[in-house]
């Protein structure tokens, strides 16, 4: 038999529900910040002159861009242990999410700074710039405003991925979905109410990501 | 009290690999006849069912796979119908793939000219016959890399399907790890499982973008 769906039995649930989406957010914003910074350094140790640890960190981006996001969490949050590193579920999303947000962004930015003339280089050399202040004002602004609409679509990418991170006892929007759902057995209405609300989510960080971009980049994006 | 030495552990996984795999192709090629249709009836440009793709695609896009697999796997059940894990999670993943190839697709297509539908106009072809003569064999290779590309992310998105009891590589590797305690290994080679499926792939599409982005400057 078909059942009729109760959408309002989840109304007692809802303060379960902003606690869950505040900590998916806490998470995004932590690893959308540090996978970005860590973008930008792989990026210019990949834009270097090649050497062991250019090469090294094209192989984390390979591996991790290669594998699921759910293996390298079971990885960190149950293999890491073995190796007397003990993580709490919290730390260990995180850091998963870092790492992986981390070698996408490495390759989305390079990809921007190798379009970038070399000229640029040149000319930031010549004026008298060191290596390092070439590349952070000289050639890094005007390649993170080339591949920028890329860049936010992968962080969304990893704050929809966050969701199972709930596989390990993390207590964020999906967990606390789950936690609805074998209280009150009304399995399709939890999850879709917890779609739309990442839905939702999605939709304000790509518009508030765009905005702060073209506040702090200029133009386009 | 069973042991499990390495090889049977290499052996299972081997094994829970191939449904990985299955998965994978039926959720790529199901995704390709969804996008299909819907490709052509976006070219149409009639306002609302473009207005109903594009929402399909933000839907699709725009939630978690995990999230989608569930509303399968109990949606589905809703209408009276015992669902196996293996049904929601290739009907989910079908239409989360369809979502992104006619993105990429419609986006290979837009990306010709406008000139060449002109030029084929003129010449007295019909439209059909622009579309599968002239602008089709082009967007082709514009849109393989990326859809190469895109296989990689269906065959990291099966392992989601573990998290509703679909028994793949991802799962045959946690069930390994509850009885052997060895996190590190086990995972370590569904991790190279996965590595061994997707490299090939993703080194593919770097090199068919290479090959037709130079045929393209000449």
């Amino acid at each position: 038999m078909t059942e009729q769906l109760d959408f309002p039995a989840l109304l007692p649930y809802w303060p379960q529900l902003l606690a869950g989406l505040w900590v998916t957010i806490q998470l995004t914003v932590m690893a959308t910040a540090g996978g970005v910074a860590l973008g930008i350094l792989g990026a210019a140790l990949r834009s270097g002159r090649p050497s062991a640890l250019s090469r090294l960190w094209g192989c984390y981006v390979e591996l991790i861009r290669n594998t699921p996001f759910v293996v390298q969490l079971f990885f960190i949050v149950f293999g890491l242990p073995n190796l007397g590193l003990k993580l709490t579920a919290g730390e260990a999303a995180l850091l998963a999410m870092l790492i992986n947000l981390g070698a996408y962004s490495t390759e989305i930015i390079r990809a921007g700074i190798q379009v970038t003339p070399k000229g640029q280089w040149e000319a930031g050399r010549v004026l008298g710039l060191t290596r390092s202040q070439t590349f952070l004002r000289v050639v890094l602004p005007p390649s993170l405003k080339r591949i920028y609409p890329a860049l936010v679509s992968q962080c969304i990418i990893v704050m929809l991925g966050s969701s199972v991170v709930s596989q390990v006892s993390y207590e964020e929007l999906t967990f606390a979905a789950n936690l609805i759902q074998s209280r009150t057995f009304l399995s399709f209405e939890v999850y879709l109410v917890t779609t739309l609300i990442y839905l939702a989510l999605s939709i304000a960080m790509r518009q508030l990501l765009l905005a702060a971009g073209r506040k702090w980049l200029g133009g386009t994006a | 009290m069973t042991t499990f030495t390495d090889w049977d552990i290499l052996r299972n996984l081997l094994l829970a690999a191939r449904w990985t795999l299955l998965l994978s192709l039926t959720a790529f090629f199901g995704g390709t006849l969804v996008a299909m249709p819907l490709v052509m009836v976006r070219l149409t440009r009639r306002r609302w069912p473009n207005r109903a793709i594009s929402t399909y695609i933000e839907l699709f896009q725009g939630t978690p796979l995990l999230m989608q697999l569930f509303l399968a796997f109990f949606g589905v059940a809703l209408f009276g119908i015992d669902v196996s894990p293996w049904t929601a999670a290739s009907l989910a993943l079908t239409l989360y793939t369809s979502a992104f190839l006619i993105d990429i697709w419609v986006g290979s297509i837009n990306a010709l000219p406008k000139g060449q539908w002109e030029a084929s106009r003129c010449l007295g072809l019909a439209k059909g016959q622009t579309l599968y003569r002239v602008v089709l064999p082009q967007a082709l290779r514009i849109g393989i890399a990326p859809t190469v590309g895109f296989a990689v992310q269906v065959v990291k998105g099966t392992a989601l399907a573990s998290i509703i009891g679909f028994v793949e590589l991802t799962k045959a590797g946690t069930i390994l790890n509850n009885v052997t305690y060895q996190p590190f290994k086990v995972f370590g080679l569904v991790a190279l499982g996965y590595f061994l499926i997707c490299y090939p792939l993703s080194r593919y599409s770097q090199y068919l973008e290479k090959k037709f982005n130079a045929a393209h400057h000449h």
